[in-house]
């Protein structure tokens, strides 16, 4: 840190001796582009409360309604069960029956409490409810359609099979590590390429996971089809990320530890305007809800999460033969490597970083939905993954794309595993704990070059 | 309009409440850290946790006194400072962002978790432990007090009276602390970290210094707000409190002594004012210009998250086009990784 050339850098990283910065800075020049700045955040804004205005008009179409799934996992999804629906006083008001996928939804005539009843006598053998019984009370929203859960058992919990605790846990932190990844190469590729440490991709995350539950559940659009879509809008957010407001800040020639107070005030704006349209439960995504763990020996694995665990490391390789091999992919890499040297032999820096915050917010929303697949969907689900983010890019040297991999997928394991040893609930604490010890024992991480640690 | 009137009145009430001698203190911490060193520390929170439950474990689990509660909160607000600063201010500033919001975060479920309930009582929280600190209080705690048209208890006024007392003796110290070789090593840190090292000044532990006394005002911030709520529980402390301080610092203007008390009490009033101006919007037959009835747009639940999104856009805003605030100058605020 006492080098002269670091020196440089660290005082205005990678632009001082660009020519576009000395443009920037004439007067008349940065008062316009604030003006232009100020409009694009202001349509922003517009933008965000249009959609908070228009979504409850989306849900209103549909009706009060008290909705669940049935399913076991000896059983699968359990159907032709009778579901009775009735007033706080008695008085019934629907009846319904689960369908070949489990499911059920009875409309109610309106907000109010309701008592859902299951009909026992119409469960298969074997099958019991909880420890609850068979009724449940729900208070039901204007607009709203409440999840009811039975907490169906099947009297076959822990009982005869060899697999491994260890071997399970691991392969579970693998399908998290991996997501973590998938979620993390955008983080890092976006500090690499500009500097700027966002601490708002984590809602990039959640918008993608939610854009998929409004899609498959509002919309009954099958899953695979809504998660394609939210992709597709985790990319354009992703553009709209940095076309409005990261590249005229650039331009301003806003240092970063402005530009991560700003990132850290847009997460939080979007992480409450999410849940104001969302609100505060978890809620699954409606199929592959139902699926039985598959006996691998060791281990089991319902496919959803195999599913999982082979997008993940399909779409990673992808993103890594890109890299490797593609023009994009190459520039991509010199510009987070050294941006000046990437600028002179004529490499468009700025095209470079607009294809890595779409690829970065496609493949967070792909992360974001692959979670809600397995831990529901949820308003903070994104900032708390970022955290596991932050950990697994730290691990594997900040600003490396491949770093980010390797480093996700120890923290994905450690988080799953370390749970052999300390309560499920304190998981993230060990995952965090990590990242601490990782930065006094190796600051640079494990692919991570000494130069960057300042 | 009476209604505008009435939530007027509640967020002149709202600057003076304990909420904003909390905030108040976080953001005189923040200020230390961000304003005059340049750290960058996104878990202020967790020292507000540490110095709330400090109190509160060691009255109500351990029965000790008051004040060895105060010593316990400041003690481990030090021991955070001292592990969060160690491994991290060696390196560039964004480690220690990264590493202060994971450990805030990671302390919150750590206490929350099912198994230090017997500690820290998990979600359901710890109680009465404020007895010995009302005791002290001159006038009835349980009086009612009439002042200039807004109500208050008697222990509300006690915990202000306290509370209003250290942050004038904190912003007195920073005066004087920044006025002092002292001080001014820190703001040399700040703008440029290899000069102060090629004049001899211990960079490492300049910044370890100003972390450790930040960190000590957060933790009387939480004790403030501990004694002020009566009731402590670990999702009290949710870390977007720590960027609700920073909107304070920012909007007041950082690396100013009175910056962030400014700022914490022009924060209350607009989050106290927007809270009651919506609430009374939401609750009438108001539209916005006939188009659509405010009250299908939001709930009465949604209000409260209306301030961490004003909040948020505030912060962004402010950044980018003032980023010294009210009373700052721009020149000290033009800061960059290091």
């Amino acid at each position: 840190m006492t080098h002269a050339p670091e020196r440089v850098r660290r005082e205005d990283p990678r632009r001082t001796p660009s020519p576009s910065s000395g443009r920037a800075g004439t007067p008349g020049h940065r008062s316009s582009a604030g003006r232009r700045t100020l409009l694009r955040l202001l349509l922003v804004t517009f933008f965000g409360l249009a959609i908070a205005a228009l979504t409850p008009g989306v849900a209103s179409a549909v009706g009060e309604q008290v909705r669940g799934t049935l399913t076991t996992g000896a059983t699968g999804p359990i159907a032709g069960v009778t579901i009775t629906v009735e007033t706080a006083d008695g008085q019934e008001v629907g009846e319904g029956e689960t369908d070949e996928r489990g499911r059920f939804s009875v409309p109610v005539p309106g907000p109010g409490e309701y008592v859902v009843t299951l009909d026992t006598d119409s469960l298969p053998e074997n099958v019991t409810v909880g420890s609850a019984g068979d009724t449940r009370t729900v208070t039901v929203e204007p607009n709203g359609r409440e999840p009811v859960n039975f907490g169906l058992s099947d009297g076959q919990r822990g009982s005869g099979s060899d697999r491994i605790l260890a071997v399970q846990l691991f392969v579970d932190g693998l399908r998290f590590g991996l997501l973590i990844a998938i979620s993390a190469v955008g983080l890092s590729l976006i500090f690499g390429t500009t500097g700027l440490t966002n601490f708002a991709h984590g809602e990039l995350v959640t918008i993608g996971a939610i854009v998929a539950f409004y899609l498959n559940v509002d919309a009954d659009i099958p899953l695979l089809a809504a998660a394609v879509i939210a992709v597709v809008i985790g990319g354009l957010v992703g553009a709209l990320n940095e076309l409005a407001l990261w590249r005229p800040l650039r331009r301003r020639g806003t240092g970063l530890v402005a530009a991560l107070v700003v990132s850290i005030g847009l997460s939080l704006a979007v992480r409450y305007v999410i849940q104001t349209v969302y609100g505060g439960r978890s809620n699954p995504y409606l199929d592959y809800q139902s699926q039985r763990a598959r006996d691998y020996g060791t281990f089991a694995l319902t496919d959803r999460d195999l599913a999982s665990i082979v997008i993940s490391l399909v779409v990673l390789l992808a993103v890594a033969l890109m890299l490797q091999r593609s023009r994009i992919g190459k520039a991509m890499r010199a510009v987070a490597d050294n941006r000046d040297l990437a600028a002179s032999s004529g490499i468009d820096v700025n095209r470079v970083i607009l294809v890595v915050w779409v690829m970065g917010g496609a493949l967070a929303a792909l992360g974001g939905v692959l979670l809600g697949l397995s831990d529901q969907v949820q308003w903070d689900m994104g900032f708390r993954l970022l955290l596991l983010m932050f950990a697994g890019v730290t691990l594997g040297g900040l600003g490396t794309a491949y770093g980010a991999l390797v480093g996700s997928v120890i923290v994905g394991v450690f988080v799953q595993m370390s749970t052999l040893v300390i309560r499920d609930d304190m998981k993230y604490v060990g995952g965090l704990l990590l990242l601490i010890l990782i930065l006094v024992v190796r600051p640079q991480g494990i692919l991570g070059s000494r130069a960057r640690i300042g | 309009m009476g209604e505008l009137l009435d939530a007027f009145q509640l967020g002149v009430r709202a600057m003076f409440a304990y909420q904003a001698v909390f905030f108040a203190l976080l953001a005189i911490g923040l200020n230390l850290h961000f304003g005059y060193t340049g750290l960058l520390n996104f878990g202020q929170i967790a020292f507000a946790m540490v110095g709330g439950y400090g109190i509160a474990i060691s009255v109500a689990q351990w029965d000790l006194p008051f004040w060895v509660g105060v010593v316990v909160g400041l003690g481990a607000a030090v021991i955070l400072a001292l592990l969060l600063g160690l491994p991290t201010l060696r390196l560039r500033a964004d480690y220690l962002a990264i590493v202060t919001i994971a450990s805030a975060e990671a302390l919150r479920l750590l206490f929350r978790s099912v198994g230090s309930s017997e500690i820290t009582g998990s979600t359901s929280g710890l109680f009465d432990y404020n007895s010995s600190f009302f005791s002290l209080c001159p006038w009835s705690v349980s009086g009612r007090f009439d002042i200039l048209g807004t109500r208050w208890r008697g222990s509300e006024l006690w915990v202000i009276t306290i509370g209003w007392s250290i942050v004038l003796l904190a912003c007195l110290l920073v005066w004087a602390l920044m006025r002092s070789p002292w001080g001014r090593v820190l703001r040399a840190v700040r703008e440029d970290e290899d000069a102060a090292r090629a004049l001899g000044k211990n960079v490492y532990a300049f910044k370890m210094q100003s972390l450790v006394l930040g960190g000590v005002f957060g933790a009387l911030g939480g004790m403030i707000y501990a004694v002020g709520t009566g009731s402590q529980n670990p999702d009290q402390y949710q870390n977007a409190n720590t960027f609700l301080a920073y909107g304070a610092l920012i909007l007041g203007g950082a690396a100013r002594v009175l910056g962030p008390v400014i700022g914490a009490m022009l924060l209350w009033f607009i989050i106290a004012f927007s809270d009651s101006a919506l609430a009374a919007l939401v609750s009438g037959d108001n539209s916005f210009f006939g188009l659509f009835e405010w009250g299908d747009l939001l709930s009465t639940t949604d209000i409260a998250y209306i301030r961490f999104i004003i909040i948020g856009l505030g912060l962004m805003l402010l950044m980018i086009f003032r980023p010294q605030g009210i009373l700052g100058d721009r020149r000290e605020v033009m800061l960059d990784a290091r």
